[in-house]
């Protein structure tokens, strides 16, 4: 390592302008004016003027320029200016932040002149919802983060006893983009899992419509196994509903990438997205009393130990 | 004087000049230094392989021995650059076997290597020992096969972050049982199954064995057979870690690490239960460097956890989800953190504030020996980068990465200008910047102005005008690369200073304000730039306006003119 560390002589004045302590968040301009007073500092002050030298011009400016309350001190440049007249095709370069901010909120569309990248592991988020940054290429990270990056759900963090590798080989999160968004969906009292695409729905209620569907058949048939063969309805299956209320026989849950389990529905369908890892339908009867409190926003089901 | 030096002296001390710079150096003094430190030159470094051709490298270095290549301009990693661009290793590989050159060592960057490559290269070169492949694609398992088949004095596989097609095949398998000379094994990017006992006996015959990463197809029980055969480890990569606490299997790993007193270095758990960490607790008090920044399982209390142990941390790589108060963990545990990156874990929660300008500042106060970051972050301050800068003043490698590119400071809604002078000002060995936020030209004359040992800058979205490029053309003397996308640079800035392109290896423009013709002109005016420019668009009929802007350029000096295996959409004006 190069030995660049100098002491505090060494530091420009800038650095001082911040106190050791937390407060630096609260200084003020006028602490700041005083400060810069002494020939010392002159010539460590940043300067207008070409990297090259010709100072003489431009002290006289500083020194006007100072007098302004500003905590740009060299308020030479507008940051709204464009000399060159270039307008950025996006417009977040030249538009002020909030514009900027309320445009990135947005599941925009990239500007189509960038979507240009062939690659099917493009970075484009035109495909995820509420992308906070729909820019190809932006944030610079690799495809292999990327992926990650995206909530894929198909790692079982949970706590229960999995096998490794076959699995979850099929979505291993490093590979390209995924189109699908598959999460484990077991059943209290049927043994055998089934998956389900969260990315062919768009709600809660599309989702409970789909549990339905996945396991009203296999109940079924397992009542039937189980009651020797006396069929319930002639369609194959009692409707399984109010999943997502509490008021049917079964109740929807899910588990977050933090290993909790919590009810569905309490947070904004793309958020759970996101942080959903697995889902489970329970047995509305055997869910412990729900707690009042809120963490996060989040009602949590239980306690499990961490 | 010097006429009177016999070669044998200076070839005696040329012997000890290791770094690229020097002999380069050295070579320029006078035509006998030259021609004894080209025949003397054994490791020859090309950061772009379009700058010389391959004869022409081996001409001139006859006894190289390892060579190193990178191929595709950096921002290929985020996708900017389309596929086929170019970056083939064949005919380096076709050059050296028809040279007879004793190649031992071949390292890559984004570069494009295929399994006829990797044939060629295993057959080619008896004594070879080292193949590094980082960020490439176009092989397969097959390629790999070739090596382990062939290489009988393997000592390092190292594939990092490559996209590797998996042909199921068994290319582990193709080691012979007379290979022993294995001491670094990383093959974590690759996908697919790998013969697990085949593995498990070369990592007990090979006893030299110092670095092995494995992928996520090694399960755990077999990762604890293979540590138990090898406590000689000092790098450890294990992407597929135990998921419960209560099996066998944990039990097992836990005794084995125990005894895996060597290991300074670990990464992988991409898979993992974060109730199975534990289990590397023992090994954490000597660990130099942790790379979890492929593990979003481990949620942040277990990962404090961890970290509360690794007190002689150098290297840590994480994701954002450890938080700013995780951060203030590392900053009073790990004091002698040198590098720090801190990776994006969820880009679609909107307002996931998962790190933020405090966490810097804490790691800044507490960790004095910074000399490296990489870090993502929801919102910076002017004042956090100032107090960053004061706290830390060795840093060599500044990347800071906003998630939302033009935000201002997040207090004063400010440019961040002065939060990056600052960096500029105090890090006086600074060499490569990458800077991010709402920026305007201020920042540009404060990093032409103090980073005058800066060697590679990235720009996006920054900047006013012309007025900002010409600051750091004009005032980085020692820059090599340049990188900028989407900032509002033109002609004028280009054009400004053409030989200034000479001094440098490249220059990337984006989305930025440069038309054909000023592209053109700079072609004409320096011959010896190959400036580049990327079509992807539908208008391939006939050339386009001058005054059309270019979407992306990448110009690059070179001795060879321009390149023989340019694609379609790359046009060499």
């Amino acid at each position: 390592m190069e030995g660049y560390s100098r002491k505090d002589e060494g530091c420009p004045q800038l650095l001082d302008l911040i106190p050791k302590e937390k407060e630096w968040l609260t200084k003020s301009a006028e602490e700041k004016q005083t400060r810069n007073g002494s020939s010392e500092e002159k010539q460590l002050e940043l300067r207008l003027g070409p990297p090259n030298g010709d100072w003489t011009i431009k002290n006289k400016n500083i020194s006007r320029e100072k007098d302004h309350e500003s905590l740009l001190p060299f308020g030479y440049f507008s940051p709204w200016s464009s000399s060159s007249g270039y307008q950025v095709k996006s417009q977040k370069q030249t538009t002020p932040f909030l514009q900027a901010h309320g445009q990135l909120k947005e599941s925009s569309q990239p500007n189509p002149a960038k979507t240009a990248v062939p690659n099917s592991s493009s970075s484009s988020s035109a495909q995820k919802r509420t992308a906070p940054t729909p820019v190809v290429g932006w944030p610079p990270i690799r495809s292999f983060r990327k992926n990650l990056a995206n909530g894929s759900s198909s790692k079982p963090v949970s706590e229960s006893q999995n096998a490794v590798g076959s699995k979850i080989s099929s979505e291993k999160p490093i590979e390209n983009s995924p189109k699908n968004l598959l999460v484990k969906i077991n059943m209290d009292g049927v043994p055998i899992g089934r998956k389900v695409d969260l990315k062919e729905h768009d709600s809660y209620e599309k989702l409970s419509f789909a549990v339905d569907e996945l396991f009203r058949g296999l109940l079924a048939a397992q009542s039937n196994f189980s009651a020797g063969g006396i069929k319930n309805d002639e369609d194959g299956g009692k409707a399984i509903t109010g999943l997502l209320d509490g008021s049917g026989e079964y109740t929807l849950v899910y588990e977050d990438n933090e290993g909790d389990r919590l009810l569905i529905g309490d947070v904004p369908w793309h958020m759970f997205v996101s942080s959903v890892k697995r889902l489970r339908v329970l047995k509305s009867s055997e869910l412990p009393t729900l707690c009042r409190g809120r963490k996060h926003g989040k009602r949590s089901l239980d306690t499990s130990p961490k | 004087m010097i006429n009177y030096f016999p070669e044998e002296v200076l070839w005696h001390v040329f012997s000890f000049l290791t770094s690229h710079p020097d002999r380069n150096a050295a070579s320029l003094v006078c035509k006998s230094w030259y021609n004894v430190e080209r025949f003397s030159r054994g490791k020859v470094f090309i950061g772009n392989c379009y700058a010389i051709s391959p004869e022409r490298m081996i001409s001139r270095f006859p006894r190289v021995r390892s060579l190193t290549l990178k191929g595709k301009p950096h921002f290929a990693d985020f996708n900017l650059i389309p596929q086929d661009w170019g970056g083939n290793v064949y005919p380096w590989i076709v050059a050296m076997a028809k040279g007879s050159t004793n190649l031992e060592e071949l390292r890559l960057k984004r570069m494009v290597v295929s399994d006829e490559s990797l044939e060629l290269l295993a057959k080619s070169f008896p004594n070879f020992k080292s193949l590094v492949l980082v960020s490439c694609e176009g092989f397969t398992t097959d390629g790999l096969a070739a090596i382990a088949s062939n290489c009988r004095f393997l000592r390092e596989l190292d594939l990092q972050e490559n996209e590797v097609e998996d042909r199921r095949g068994q290319w582990l398998s193709c080691f012979p049982d007379s290979c022993t000379s294995l001491s670094s094994l990383n093959f974590a990017c690759l996908k697919g199954e790998v013969n697990v006992a085949a593995l498990e006996r070369l990592v007990a015959r090979c006893r030299n064995l110092k670095s092995l990463r494995l992928n996520h197809a090694v399960p755990p029980d077999a990762l604890q057979k293979i540590l138990a055969q090898a406590p000689q480890l000092v790098d450890l990569g294990a992407d597929s870690f135990v998921h419960d606490p209560e099996s066998e299997t944990y039990n097992k790993l836990k005794n084995v690490m125990q005894k895996c007193s060597s290991i300074r270095s670990l990464s992988g758990f991409l898979d993992v239960n974060a109730r199975c960490l534990p289990s590397i607790y023992p090994i954490c008090i000597n660990l130099t460097s942790l790379n979890l920044s492929y593990a979003p399982g481990i949620y942040s209390k277990e990962l404090v956890k961890l970290i509360h142990k690794c007190k002689k941390l150098q290297r840590l790589w994480i994701l954002d989800t450890i938080g700013d108060k995780g951060l203030g963990v590392v900053a009073s545990t790990c004091k002698e953190l040198q590098e720090l990156r801190v990776f994006p874990s969820d880009l679609h929660v909107v307002g996931n504030v998962a790190v933020t300008e405090e966490g810097l500042v804490a790691i800044s106060a507490g960790c004095p020996n910074l000399n490296s970051l990489l870090y993502f972050c929801q919102q910076m301050t002017n004042a956090a980068l100032i107090t960053v800068a004061k706290n830390c003043p060795n840093f060599i490698r500044f990347r800071l990465c906003t998630l939302n590119p033009t935000i201002p400071d997040a207090v004063t809604m400010q440019p961040l200008d002065e939060g990056f002078g600052a960096i500029v000002q105090s890090c006086k060995g600074l060499k490569r910047l990458s800077v991010s936020g709402l920026l305007t030209d201020q920042v540009f004359l404060y990093i032409g102005m103090y980073a005058e040992q800066l060697e590679m800058l990235s720009i996006a979205f920054a900047g006013d005008s012309d007025k900002g490029m010409l600051y750091v053309l004009n005032g980085c003397k020692k820059l090599k690369k340049l990188e900028i996308r989407d900032s509002p640079f033109g002609n004028m800035a280009l054009l400004a200073d053409t030989g200034k392109y000479e001094t440098m290896r490249s220059l990337w423009m984006s989305s930025c304000g440069v038309t054909f013709g000023g592209c053109k002109t700079l072609a004409e005016k320096m011959p010896r730039l190959n400036v580049e420019i990327i079509n992807e668009g539908d208008e391939m009929e006939g050339r386009p306006d001058d005054r059309q802007k270019v979407e992306k350029m990448y110009l690059y000096r070179t001795l060879v003119g321009p390149r023989k295996d340019a694609p379609d959409f790359v046009w060499t004006l």
